[in-house]
């Protein structure tokens, strides 16, 4: 049986972790290959590494950033952060990414989702929404790092990635990151229930239960960054939390 | 340099952490798309992301399918990748009226609908016939098809996923997996570390 991934995010910016809320006010969280053998060794399923200035700044993620941290682990690493075309892809791949993750671009041209996915497989590409709640059921895509409200919906846009060619759902709650407010778990079940593929739950994270919550709700992964980054919680508590509530984990 | 490890390009791929887990393992690694180096080289990894129909389009234009069949059948120590498994085989759902390698006489199925596609994530690696280069372990897989049936004459592990699939298949010094070794941990550079060495893995592990 498929195991829920525990993921950390490493939100990037600089060459260094920051972590900030609601994409904003970055605090320094250290250096991002220290951490990433740091998560590995407590029993990371995976590593996302996003480029939290690229967009907005105009530019690829370092890729020297990418290359240290691919040297030194031996588990799966996303990335994403300014992804606008194949090359971009190409580049992330080559520089030691796996899987890459596309936002803004994908939404300003959804043309892009299709490309992608033709060209390096629909496992590789993994669309990132970032869902702003409107009503209590309806959530909006933002992109830009939050500072744009689309008025897109973030539940049909997930159905619309899918049948253009993504992999999984990187799922946002705008509302909830940084926050420590636990998941949105409406939101995971309403974009879990209209789509076939995985789903990454992001944002909000506070206490292993959180996480817990959002598996239980539909999520296929859950990630979370200052959970892990300010040592209160490990890869390895949470996964005895996951172990007691009958859920399946790698150990 | 005759333990080097050659990596076959097969447009693309994920190719940079395959590179980096053998370089971890402490072993030389070459990229390659000379079909010249294939049938010779002491290890041969096929890796592969990305679409059935369009790595077969590629290794044919590029004549590499003749000496990769030859290198299997000499059993010269090759190492099959993810998609690589799937192209060992006759054909694939994923592209149909597209012939594959061949070497497997099966075809690769689409998952069951009920299950999430593509499968990502760690599954757990359950080897059937006794010891090979697998032992029983969690793997890392990226996969929306995958092969039903295990062809006579292969070591084969199995993993379940809404059904049961075939993992990874060895014949001598012949390793194909569907998971990804080079992403699987330490679990996973034991694989290929067993898989260069050429010893099984210690039975009942």
């Amino acid at each position: 049986m498929l195991t829920t991934r525990i993921i950390p995010c490493l939100d990037v910016k600089d060459g260094r972790v920051v972590k900030g809320v609601r994409f904003q006010s970055l605090r320094d969280a250290g250096s991002p290959e220290k951490r990433a053998v740091e998560y590995e060794a407590q029993g990371a399923d995976e590593l996302v590494v996003l480029d939290v200035s690229a967009t907005a700044e105009g530019r690829l993620t370092r890729l020297e950033t990418i290359r240290r941290i691919r040297r030194c682990i031996s588990i799966p690493l996303t990335v994403g952060g300014g992804v606008r075309a194949v090359e971009d892809v190409a580049a992330l791949l080559d520089a030691g990414a796996d899987r890459v993750s596309v936002n803004t671009a994908a939404v300003l041209s959804p043309q892009l989702i299709n490309t992608l996915s033709k060209c390096f497989g629909r496992q590789c590409i993994v669309l990132a929404i970032d869902a702003g709640q409107t009503t209590r059921r309806s959530w909006q895509v933002v992109i830009h790092s939050g500072r744009e409200r689309t008025g897109m919906d973030a539940v049909a846009w997930a159905k619309t990635g899918e049948e253009r060619g993504a992999g999984e759902i990187l799922l946002t709650s705008w509302d909830r990151d940084g926050t420590r407010s636990g998941y949105d778990l409406d939101l995971i079940r309403a974009v879990s229930r209209r789509v076939n593929m995985p789903i990454i739950a992001s944002g909000g994270a506070a206490r292993p239960t959180d996480l817990v919550e959002a598996a239980r709700s539909g999520a296929s992964a859950v990630l979370a960054a200052s959970v892990f980054h300010d040592a209160n919680c490990s890869v390895s508590n949470i996964k005895r939390e996951f172990s007691s509530a009958q859920l399946k984990v790698r150990i | 340099m005759t333990n080097e490890v050659v990596i076959l390009r097969t447009g693309v791929a994920n190719i940079a952490s395959v590179q980096s887990a053998f370089a971890r393992l402490g072993v030389a690694v070459r990229l390659c798309d000379e079909p010249s180096d294939i049938v010779s080289a002491a290890f041969v990894v096929l890796p592969g992301v990305g679409a059935f129909g369009s790595a077969m389009q590629y290794l044919q234009t590029r004549a590499m399918i003749d000496p990769l069949s030859l290198r299997v059948r000499l059993d010269r120590p090759t190492l099959a990748i993810c998609l690589g498994l799937q192209l060992l085989c006759a054909a694939s759902d994923e592209s149909p009226g597209r012939n594959g390698i061949g070497i497997i006489h099966e075809t690769v199925h689409r998952f069951h609908p009920r299950v999430r596609v593509p499968q990502i994530g760690w599954n757990k690696v359950r080897p059937l016939d006794g010891a090979g280069f697998i032992t029983e372990g969690y793997a890392y897989f990226a996969n929306s098809y995958c092969l039903r049936q295990a062809p006579d004459g292969w070591l084969a592990s199995r993993t379940d996923y809404g059904e049961p699939f075939v993992s990874a298949l060895q014949r001598g010094r012949v390793l194909a997996c569907q998971f990804h070794p080079e992403l699987s941990g330490t679990w996973g550079l034991n694989v290929l570390s067993r898989w260069l060495a050429g010893e099984d893995g210690a039975p009942g592990c």
